[in-house]
C-alpha cells in the first residue's frame, strides 16, 4: 500500500472461526459523514436521541420507585426535578422525546414505501425540526398554565 | 423470487431467515414496539401534564386508576424492549471484539430487563396498596 493507512482500520480488527486475523469494516462512523447534511445529520441525530432518551429513563425509574416508596422519597425526586438543573434535563428530553416521535413516524412512512425522492426527504426533515420546536414549546406552555 | 440456479436450499428459502438465522424479526419488533409507542406517548405527554407539580397524595392517586396502572405499565414494557432493541444495534455497530461486544449487549439486555421489572413492581405497588 503506498498510502498512509486509515487510522480507522486499527479497530477493524477481527477474528475467523479458526483464530486466524482478518480486518472487517467497522459501520462508517460520525466522520464519515458531513453532519449538517439532511440525510446524514438527521439519521445521526435520531440515534442519538434514542440513545439520550434511554439514559432519561432512568429519571422515570425513579421517580415511579419514589412514588412507590412513600412521601419523604418522593419529595427528594421532585426536588430534583423542579430545580434548575432538573428542569433544564426535562426540557431536554421534551426535544428528544418530540423529536424521536416524529423522525420515528418519518421512519415508518419510509417503511411503508412512500417518501424516498430526495425533495421529499429533505421536506420531511424539516418537517420533523419545525414540529420539534413547535411540540416542544406548546409542551411546556401547557405545563406552565397547569403548573400547581 | 430466487433463481432457479440458486444456492440456497427450498427449506432455506421458505424459512427466509437468512444467515444470520433470525431474519427480519428484530427489524420488525422495532417497528411493532414503535408503533405502540406512539400513542403511549402521547398518554404519558397528557399524563405528566396533569401531573405537573401535583403532590404525593395527587400523583399516588393518579397512577393508581386502573387505566392509569395499565397505560403506565404497557408504556414501561415497550420502552424497554424497544431502548434494549435499538442499543443493541448500535453496540453491533461499534463495538468491536466480538466478546466485548457480546459483554456489552448482555449488560445493556439485563439492565433494561431490570429498569422494566423495578418500574413495573413500583407501578402494581401503587395500584395495589
Amino acid at each position: 500500500m503506498s498510502h498512509p493507512p486509515d487510522p480507522r482500520q486499527a479497530a477493524f480488527a477481527g477474528r475467523r472461526t479458526d483464530g486466524t486475523a482478518i480486518q472487517r469494516p467497522l459501520s462508517p462512523h460520525l466522520q464519515a459523514y458531513n453532519m449538517l447534511e439532511m440525510s446524514s445529520g438527521m439519521s445521526i441525530a435520531h440515534r442519538a436521541t434514542g440513545i439520550a432518551w434511554s439514559a432519561g429513563m432512568v429519571f422515570l425509574v425513579w421517580w415511579l420507585v419514589a412514588l412507590a416508596s412513600g412521601p419523604r422519597a418522593f419529595a427528594q425526586v421532585q426536588w430534583f426535578l423542579s430545580s434548575f438543573l432538573g428542569l433544564l434535563m426535562l426540557f431536554g428530553l421534551t426535544v428528544v422525546a418530540w423529536f424521536k416521535t416524529l423522525a420515528g413516524v418519518r421512519h415508518l412512512v419510509w417503511d411503508a414505501g412512500y417518501g424516498y425522492s430526495l425533495p421529499a426527504m429533505v421536506r420531511s426533515g424539516q418537517a420533523v425540526l419545525i414540529g420539534t420546536a413547535v411540540l416542544t414549546v406548546l409542551t411546556w406552555v401547557l405545563a406552565l398554565m397547569v403548573w400547581r | 423470487m430466487s433463481a432457479p440456479n440458486s444456492m440456497r436450499t427450498p427449506l432455506g428459502r421458505v424459512r427466509g431467515l437468512g444467515s444470520a438465522k433470525s431474519g427480519t424479526h428484530h427489524w420488525w419488533m422495532q417497528r411493532v414496539t414503535s408503533l405502540a409507542l406512539l400513542p403511549l406517548f402521547l398518554w404519558f405527554i397528557f399524563a405528566m401534564l396533569s401531573l405537573a407539580g401535583a403532590g404525593y397524595a395527587e400523583a399516588r392517586a393518579f397512577l393508581a386508576r386502573p387505566w392509569n396502572a395499565l397505560l403506565m405499565l404497557s408504556l414501561i414494557g415497550f420502552s424497554f424492549h424497544h431502548i434494549a432493541g435499538g442499543l443493541q444495534v448500535v453496540i453491533e455497530d461499534y463495538v468491536r471484539p466480538e466478546k466485548l461486544r457480546m459483554l456489552v449487549i448482555l449488560v445493556v439486555k439485563g439492565l433494561s430487563w431490570a429498569a422494566a421489572m423495578i418500574s413495573a413492581f413500583a407501578v402494581l405497588r401503587v395500584a395495589f396498596t
